[in-house]
């Protein structure tokens, strides 16, 4: 049994669950609000990450100047896409849903590539010291800065929702979307703000990955591991997907411990979490904070 | 009735029988006929390239229509079926090298093992539908395609694993044009199966359990039982299809089962028509030529001025992936109907041709 390496490991699996938590309350944001579900949240990460690499390497611009534009940028994308892509498609069957963001992945994938190139990019040095010892573990900066982001973010998606006028406008036309209208809430408004959010969010997670694996296409990754997550929790519960986000980023974490220490199959830390997805679905559908469906004819 | 030669302004249909014909009228019969007769002998006529072509639209076909029983039919969604197609491919080549089953019979036997893997990955169905079902087949392809890269004795990991041509009665089919016979006879055979299960009760009890699933399980249609039957059904469609893939290429690898394969057979179901059984031709014929069609438009860019820019003649692969989400979206947003639809309205147009109102 190798303590240190466990630890680590479980360190490991917070630091990145909370990212995971971040992209999965996205993914929920967008799904309780426009009852869309967003295959394409991974490409939001990607072309976030590449955006700012971009305005890092070509206009040479300082490190969080860089970022806030890649953030603006997205926040704009976010709200087109959903003005021009996703709009027609309101009160489509599921499958034309979950379809065309899946063409809006693939469309981004392909583009990014193309753009881009396939190898991966490191991003410049932007912290000094590369990692630092807490308790005899290693951590990285850039994950340290992820965990401070990822809380700073979730503490403002609780004020936002919570204190703000647009986050109760949110949240009743997640609660209904007809009773929101006729009581003034322009939906509209609330769909395109609610994308915005969640490209501008999963653009800061991707770019924090970004510069500790540097960026490729790997990256959209993110956007199917963060099912697991989400379908854990509950599609629509805020809280569930940070708690499920966590719980996957631990126990891929664990699942690699494991097998390298006893089972020796080999990569258990890209498929446990979609074991573990099919095993949730059998047993508790509608996640652990989930709502259930109730069907009247 | 199933007499006529034209089609009426109108439905004058009296009995079931006369509702439920595969033709409806003697022309497309005779059509139908003729058009396999002249498919016949397309070797002949056109050059072997074009037969590549028309091999791939069969096996694709194959496995696409299985899909759109699932999707367009029954109403469930499947993000898997590209894996329970490569895993098609995979059980022949099995079968056939480990077991030495002559191919002929691997081929329906690989769909019944893909038919089981199929029921296995569906069975959460009972319980789940929608969104949570297409999360649950996504989990499925990952898993499968998890397991090719790594079952040695099923796959040949890596390496991949090798499968012989068919072989009948002493005559082998390993070249272009005579397996292009192989394949045209499935392809036809499998359309006429997928037309004739929807004709019949359990064919209807699928399109129930779509339109409406409480009202059907109230009139008696056993919703876990004909879900689990749908997910069956379709992935021995996409068994076949692999099947013969494998047959065709001579070679499986691990590689190209990817969840773009999966999402490309939605795509082929989606341009044809949800919950048509001509859709699914004309958008597997769609999706084969779109390809063909980009790189002719690149090969007569290239001969105008503009053919010099290096961008658009080395990113011909992410123009076509590209193209792929582009035409998927698009459809979706201006032709949700796909193209069974625009065919019928095409129909009806020249109907009543000179006089439209």
């Amino acid at each position: 049994m190798n303590f240190e390496l466990l630890i680590q490991l479980i360190v490991n699996g917070l630091i990145v669950g909370l990212l995971y938590g971040v992209i999965g309350m996205c993914f929920v944001l967008v799904y309780k609000s426009t009852q869309i579900v967003n295959f394409a949240q991974g490409e939001f990460l990607l072309i976030g990450a590449w955006v700012c690499w971009a305005s890092l390497i070509y206009l040479e611009l300082p490190f969080f100047l860089g970022f806030i534009l890649s953030l603006c940028f997205m926040a704009a994308f976010g709200v087109l896409l959903q003005m021009i892509v996703l709009r027609p498609m309101i009160g489509e069957p599921i499958i034309s849903v979950i379809m065309v963001t899946i063409g809006l992945s693939i469309f981004f994938q392909a583009l990014m590539k193309w753009i881009f190139g396939v190898s991966p990019q490191s991003y410049p040095q932007v912290f000094d010291t590369q990692s630092i010892n807490i308790f005899g573990l290693n951590i990285e900066m850039a994950y340290l800065m992820s965990t401070v982001i990822a809380l700073i973010i979730m503490v403002a998606f609780y004020l936002f929702f919570k204190h703000s006028k647009h986050g109760l406008a949110m949240r009743a036309t997640a609660f209904d979307q007809q009773v929101a209208q006729s009581l003034g809430i322009s939906v509209k408004q609330v769909f395109a703000m609610s994308w915005g959010i969640a490209a501008t969010v999963s653009a800061t997670a991707g770019v924090v990955i970004g510069m500790v694996n540097g960026v490729s296409d790997s990256l959209s990754i993110m956007g199917i591991k963060v099912f697991p997550a989400v379908i854990l929790g509950g599609l629509d519960s805020i809280v569930g997907a940070i708690v499920g986000g966590i719980t996957i980023g631990v126990l891929e974490n664990l699942a690699e411990f494991i097998d390298s220490q006893y089972l020796h199959i080999g990569n258990m830390y890209d498929i446990a979490p979609f074991y573990v997805l099919l095993i949730i679905l059998w047993f508790k559908p509608y996640g652990l904070f989930g709502t259930k469906d109730i069907e009247r004819i | 009735m199933s007499s006529l030669t034209m089609r009426p302004c109108g439905d004058f249909r009296t009995s079931y029988k006369q509702d439920n014909t595969i033709f409806e009228t003697k022309t497309i019969r005779y059509a139908a006929i003729l058009s396999i007769i002249a498919l016949c002998f397309a070797p002949l006529l056109v050059d072997s390239y074009f037969i590549t072509l028309l091999i791939q639209i069969s096996y694709l076909g194959i496995a696409a229509l299985g899909l759109n029983i699932l999707v367009g039919y029954t109403g469930q969604i499947s993000l898997g079926h590209g894996a329970f197609f490569g895993f098609g491919a995979f059980a022949s080549a099995w079968l056939n090298t480990s077991f030495s089953i002559p191919v002929f019979l691997c081929i329906p036997l690989a769909g019944f093992l893909t038919m089981g893997v199929g029921m296995m990955f569906g069975a959460p169905a009972a319980r789940i539908k929608g969104l949570y079902l297409a999360i649950a087949t996504l989990a499925s392809q990952f898993i499968i395609e998890d397991f090719f890269a790594r079952a040695d004795w099923f796959s040949g990991g890596s390496a991949g694993s090798m499968a012989e041509p068919i072989n009948l009665f002493g005559f082998v089919f390993d070249t272009d044009q005579s397996f292009y016979y192989i394949a045209l006879f499935a392809l036809v055979f499998m359309y006429i199966w997928g037309c004739n299960l929807m004709r019949s009760r359990d064919g209807r009890a699928f399109v129930a359990v779509r339109d409406h699933y409480l009202s059907a399980e109230i009139m008696g249609v056993k919703l876990n039982k004909y879900r689990l039957l749908s997910f069956g059904v379709s992935s021995f469609y996409a068994g076949i299809g692999g099947a013969l893939y494998a047959h065709y290429l001579g070679y499986v690898s691990a590689e190209g089962f990817t969840i773009f394969m999966s999402v490309q057979f939605l795509a082929m179901i989606i341009i044809g028509g949800l919950g048509s059984i001509k859709g699914t031709l004309m958008g597997v014929i769609f999706m084969v030529f779109l390809p063909e069609a980009l790189e002719g438009g690149v090969g007569l860019m290239k001969m105008t001025e503009w053919g010099n820019i290096p961008m658009v003649v080395d990113g011909l692969a992410y123009i076509k992936e590209m193209a792929i989400g582009l035409v998927i979206i698009g459809f979706l947003i201006f032709e949700p109907e796909g193209l069974a639809h625009r065919w019928t309205q095409i129909k009806n147009y020249w109907k009543f041709y000179p006089f439209a109102y």
